[in-house]
């Protein structure tokens, strides 16, 4: 089954050294930017848009589509935003990426900025990752000193500069426009649209946001073309893209494969589950998404299917939960993350998750009424599209899905006074156990 | 409004048309349908957090124009009517309904089920919104976040965090309606709260002097300062979060009665609703007026109304009986005031700058008519003849001139010798949310003139008539860009121009030259009234001139022959107090307001004072018979704003006091005169038989004397009054007090280091009088040369301790180093 694998952006990764210029260069780098400057702005811009590369952020809108629809220039400026905010859990594909091969990124940056007549670019880094915050400090002074940024590109006239702008630590400035609210060093919080980013984004010029990983994705699609991206994936989700897999299978990691590829097909990949276990549970695009169960095992992994199965491709985190878990815990720990990361604006999002979290945690502690099952269901609905922001919408969907497959385990925790589970059963390191 | 600029929808099947851009949530009022909301407040941009107004929502799509329904409920204060499109709202939509008592549930589980201690409680959206479409009982067996109460956000605001639903419009207002920014959203979750920069709260330290703030203004506590308009908060949170020191647990709403009136602390005469309870007032709050204040005032005329009701307030007449001044019988008093008026041979009557005008027009009357004097004189404040002369060409008999709506929609508006914030209140408010291109001629762009985006045509004090004279388009730089701006545009002179010789003449001038139009901001709310009144010498009602007395039917009430011209209130001061003035009846001041508080007193101790006061204050003290009157609020009548407007008002209190005039034509029957001066009608139907004067009264034409120099550790003066300061008017609001900005010293960078002074640092003002001793602030825009101070906060009582004024040479020094040698 090795054949389904297909790296392109962490082909790199395991090269000695990979986050440096040097062994960027030497496998390749930066030929696409030479490439993409010889062209038209409008012929890059196009090839990106035909080769039908959608967000690789969540919402999975179509990239090129995006950057048309910024108004014709008027002489002022227009930005690229790259969205580097990554923080839901589970979702761990950009980070790595920024870690080990950061140039990948800066091209791809330089390449859109040109496509889209942009001179100043920013990477918005989610400020836990001091790390990556350096490495990406240190990529972007090593391609200025080079040349690939700065005045007059490799000759070619253009002009960009890149900022690397790190973040306070909030999931909500994932959002773009909260991101862009944040970046002009306002709190954190979505904007009121229209007007939409590309309208009025950054100081309320038009503005590009794209996430790391549809960035990534710019080179491999200029150097080598629409129609070679268009042959990998599916009719709708086309090219390749970062399947993060986590939890209960034998081999975690990123696996990068052609979209459509199944969950079946991944977890061999992995090396199946924990030995000893069967899956219970997956998330197919992090914990914002509806939760799978094996039923879903063979839905091709591209932005549509995945739709029509109930949940959404997400950011593709795939995190694996065998027979070990309980899922009262499992929804119970996201939405601390949900009633932790609520940026406060609207009031469903804000109080919705603080009721849910509150009424989970006595549940899992064996407290639980009958009543409780009502407020389960009702809760979700009052805030789902009633929140301010996507962000709102997708914080109960564990918790709702998980009512879909497994309703009677929240019932038995209510009934029971107590969780079935041992918690150290779906323990994965011995270490953890405390 | 053409047909192409409306917009035509149907809300719960009623059609109606509205303005292309407005909110689905006001097209929605139009059609007679409320839906409830928290964030949305008209005057403040959309935010659409709190959710409540969520409807449904259809409209047309495609060339077909298809009615395509959103997929889910949208917020009705945020998104803008299309037409044809169709919304549903909680009365018809049973999504919309679902939605709203969602979030209606949701707004109440960490809300406090403290309605019947809340302030709000009984005129509060969210309880409404709770007992009518919210559930019988609570579903939420939670813990409620708590927070520690009440937090003081500044000396008079106070904010109970757990009872916020965080709508934003405090905020949302500070922000963006005075662009004073002292609070924000804090936090996030369901922890996220409403709060000042609070290291406390926001678990930091902040070392001293570098938190966000530094550098900008403290208010007296040492906070900083959250601006003159930080009560309108209160009014507009939706809930009982923001509560004011002043009225917080001092009455229930259903308790109180409320009643529609005018603002009597500045000459834009806002309207206002005073609530009041068994004859007390209780809380003063914004009247809806978008042709005069928005919904918004001024903290002083929110807060300040206590003076009215202090121990001070007399009730009875006061007889001085060997020395000692002794309550006694209306007959009485009235009787010992007649036999002082009778037996004095000269008169005069200075009746203060804060009657109606029915008032004032009985002290016009009185004078002239009952004592046959014409010195008389509303200024209680430095006043020019030049000043007089000015008001007689230009405001008298006026009628509306610039109006509210024409001053910020003017091309420039250039201050001289006035502050649009400090003088004018709403003034600034209206002229911020416009975005007028404002000019200031003043010797530094005060805090005002910064939040306006305002430009500074630097002057020294005094030297303002050469800067009038100096705008030409010809000119260069800023005066030359001013010059031509404000063609069609509006000169604005406020009361400092008084001790600026030649200023009002070269603003007249200016006007003429440029094709402005003028106004004059006085600070007083009844001082366009008292012009209007005719209270200066020379002037009688409506523009004429005193001279008219005799000859026009409508002046009749004046008698038969009018006084000689009569003298300023500098020359009747000067006068009294060098014995040549047997007899004065003085209205509604404060000695220290006037131009030389010293001489005064020494003015009122020689002469014999009938005082017409509401309080006993210290003109009292120098009173042979005072004769109490009633404050606006217990009596009706008119005060004409800055814009000429009549601005009548209802007697709020029910009282047994007697206004001014009633008092007036009481004493004139006792002088052997009938005239009736007690009635609200006499005046306009004076006024509406006068008309306009076919003929103005000579332009003033003062000259400007030759600069003189300062001498080294010296220097010139500016100053004006800061909008809350120690006024009598703000007396027993402590809380207002406290808010007040830190009275400091400003002077340029130049200046501080010639004196040796740094920012913070305390600076000595003196004269050969008194030293004011105040905090150095040390300001770039200021001209060098020049030191301003706020002409009565808490230590600087410009007046009183330096017997100085705007223009004014005084000593400065660092403090404790030979101040006032």
């Amino acid at each position: 089954m090795t054949d389904t694998l297909t790296p392109l952006l962490t082909s790199r990764w395991g090269n000695p050294d990979s986050w440096t210029l040097q062994a960027y260069l030497k496998a390749g780098g930066y030929e696409a930017l030479k490439k993409a400057l010889s062209q038209d702005a409008a012929d890059v811009l196009n090839n990106v848009k035909d080769s039908g590369l959608r967000g690789r952020g969540g919402a999975g809108f179509p990239t090129g589509t995006k950057w048309s629809f910024l108004p014709p220039p008027d002489g002022g400026p227009r930005y690229l935003v790259v969205n580097a905010d990554e923080s839901e859990p589970g979702t761990c594909k950009d980070i790595p990426l920024m870690m080990a091969d950061p140039h990948q990124l800066i091209e791809g940056a330089i390449i859109t900025s040109y496509a889209i007549g942009c001179h100043h670019a920013f990477i918005y880094l989610r400020g836990e990752v001091v790390h990556v915050y350096r490495r990406l400090l240190g990529a972007v002074a090593e391609a200025k000193k080079a040349g690939y940024l700065g005045k007059d590109i490799l000759g070619s006239g253009f002009d960009l500069e890149l900022t690397v702008h790190a973040g306070a630590g909030a999931y909500i400035c994932g959002e773009e426009t909260a991101l862009l609210d944040s970046l002009e060093g306002r709190r954190g919080q979505p904007r009121l649209k229209p007007p939409f980013p590309a309208v009025a984004g950054l100081y309320a010029r038009p503005t590009v946001v794209n996430n790391v990983e549809s960035i990534a994705s710019v080179p491999w699609i200029t150097l080598n073309g629409q129609e070679w991206w268009k042959s990998m994936g599916t009719e709708k989700s086309t090219g390749v893209a970062i399947y993060s897999l986590s939890g209960h299978v034998q081999q975690p990691g990123q696996y990068e494969a052609p979209l459509g590829i199944t969950m079946r097909q991944l977890i061999d990949l992995a090396g199946g589950i924990r030995a000893g276990h069967e899956l219970k549970f997956w998330m197919p695009g992090g914990s914002s998404t509806a939760m799978f169960t094996q039923e879903q095992l063979d839905v091709p992994l591209d932005y549509d299917s995945v739709v029509a199965a109930g949940s959404m491709l997400g950011t593709r985190a795939l995190q694996v939960f065998d027979d070990s878990v309980c899922v009262v815990r499992a929804v119970s720990r996201w939405m601390d993350f949900y009633a932790h990361e609520s940026c406060g604006k609207c009031t469903p999002c804000r109080e919705g998750t603080f009721w849910l979290r509150s009424v989970l945690r006595r549940i899992e502690a064996g407290r639980g009424k009958p009543e409780d099952m009502q407020i389960l269901e009702d809760i979700p609905k009052s805030i789902v599209g009633k929140a301010f922001c996507p962000l709102g919408d997708g914080a109960p969907s564990s918790l709702v899905s998980s009512l879909k497959y497994f309703r009677a385990e929240y019932e038995d925790h209510i009934e029971n006074g107590r969780c079935p589970f041992d918690p150290k059963a779906a323990y994965l390191f011995k270490e953890v156990a405390a | 409004m053409t047909a192409q600029d409306l917009v035509t929808l149907t809300v719960d099947g009623i059609e109606v048309a509205v303005p292309k851009g407005t909110l689905i949530i006001r097209a929605a009022e139009e059609a007679g349908i409320l839906i409830p909301r928290f964030c949305d407040h008209p005057l403040l941009k959309p935010v659409a957090a709190c959710r409540q107004c969520l409807v449904d929502v259809a409209s047309p799509f495609g060339p077909e124009g298809t009615l395509r329904p959103f997929p889910k409920p949208q917020p009705a204060c945020a998104i803008a009517v299309s037409e044809g499109m169709v919304v549903n709202t909680q009365l018809t939509s049973p999504v919309a309904a679902a939605a709203q008592a969602a979030v209606t549930e949701l707004i109440l589980i960490n809300h406090p089920l403290d309605c019947p201690i809340c302030d709000k409680g009984g005129e509060c959206p969210l309880q409404n919104q709770a007992l009518h479409s919210g559930r019988p009982t609570s579903r939420y067996t939670e813990p409620k976040n708590t927070f520690a109460k009440p937090l003081a956000l500044t000396p008079q605001l106070l904010i109970d965090r757990e009872r916020c639903v965080l709508c934003q419009r405090c905020t949302r207002f500070a922000a963006q309606i005075p662009g004073d920014p002292f609070i924000a959203l804090q936090k996030r979750g369901a922890s996220q709260q409403i709060g000042r920069f609070d290291p406390d709260v926001l678990g930091m330290a902040v070392p001293d002097g570098e938190g966000p703030f530094a550098g900008d203004v403290p208010a007296v506590d040492g906070r900083p300062f959250a601006g003159y308009f930080a009560g309108n908060v209160v009014q507009i949170c939706p809930v009982g979060a923001l509560t004011s020191a002043a009225y917080r647990f001092r009455a229930r709403p259903f308790d109180l009665v409320s009643t529609e009136t005018v603002a009597g602390h500045d000459a834009s005469c806002s309207t206002i609703r005073v609530d009041y309870r068994r004859g007390t007032v209780l809380r003063v709050q914004a009247g809806d007026d978008p042709s005069l204040n928005d919904e918004w005032i001024t903290d002083k005329d929110r807060f300040a109304f206590r003076w009215t009701a202090g121990p001070d307030r007399l009730r009875t007449p006061l007889v001085r009986r060997d020395g000692v001044l002794e309550e006694a019988s209306w007959p009485e008093a009235l009787a010992a005031a007649a036999q002082i008026l009778t037996e004095a041979k000269s008169t005069a009557v200075l009746p203060g700058g804060r009657l109606t005008l029915e008032d004032a027009f009985a002290y016009a009357v009185f004078a002239r008519r009952v004592l046959g004097t014409d010195d008389v004189d509303f200024r209680a404040r430095p006043a020019s003849e030049e000043e007089a002369d000015f008001l007689a060409h230009v405001v008298a008999g006026s009628g509306e001139g610039v109006t509210f709506a024409e001053l910020t929609a003017a091309p420039a508006v250039l201050f001289v010798g006035s502050e649009p914030e400090d003088e004018g209140g709403v003034v600034y408010l209206r002229l911020r949310g416009a975005g007028t291109k404002v000019y200031s001629v003043a010797a530094l762009a005060s805090r005002g003139l910064k939040r306006l985006g305002g430009t500074l045509i630097p002057a020294v004090p005094g030297a303002e008539a050469d800067v009038l004279a100096g705008l030409k388009p010809k000119a260069k730089g800023v005066a030359g860009e001013a010059a031509k701006e404000l063609s069609g545009g509006v000169i604005v002179v406020g009361e400092r121009l008084a001790t600026v010789p030649g200023a009002y003449t070269a603003a007249v001038a200016a006007a003429e030259r440029l094709g402005a139009r003028l106004v004059w901001l006085p600070r007083r709310a009844g001082e366009r009234a008292a012009v209007e009144a005719g209270l200066l010498p020379g002037l009688a009602p409506a523009g004429r001139s005193l001279a008219e007395v005799g000859q026009d039917e409508a002046l009749s009430l004046f008698g038969t022959t009018a006084p000689a011209k009569g003298r300023d209130l500098g020359r009747i001061i000067r006068a009294a107090a060098a014995g040549r003035l047997d007899a004065i009846v003085v209205g509604g001041l404060e000695v220290a307001d006037l131009p030389d508080p010293t001489l005064a007193a020494h003015a009122f101790e020689r002469a014999k004072v009938v005082a017409l006061q509401v309080r006993r204050d210290e003109v009292a003290e120098y009173a042979d018979v005072v004769l109490p009157v009633a404050p606006a609020v217990e009596k009706p009548g008119t005060f004409i704003n800055w814009e000429g407007r009549l601005r009548p008002f209802p007697q709020v209190l029910t009282s047994t006091a007697l206004s001014d005039g009633r008092v007036l034509q009481a004493l004139a029957q006792k002088l052997g005169v009938s005239v009736p001066l007690g009635q609200v009608e006499t005046v306009h139907q004076v006024l509406a038989a006068l008309g306009r004067p076919a003929q103005r009264p000579a332009a003033p034409a003062a000259g400007v004397p030759a600069a003189t120099a300062v001498p080294a550790g010296s220097a010139v003066l500016a100053t004006w009054h800061n909008l809350v300061d120690d006024a009598a008017a703000a007396d027993y609001e402590p809380h207002l007090a406290a808010s007040a900005p830190l009275p400091v010293a400003t002077v340029s960078p130049a200046t501080a280091k010639a004196v040796g002074v740094t920012e913070g640092g305390r600076l000595a003002v003196s004269t050969d009088r008194e030293v004011i001793d105040l905090p150095a602030r040390i300001d770039p825009t200021m001209v060098d040369g020049v030191v301003h101070l706020p002409t009565k906060s808490p230590g600087s009582h410009v007046r009183a301790a330096l017997g100085a004024a705007h223009g004014s040479v005084v000593k400065l020094a660092l403090a404790g180093k030979g101040a006032g040698q």
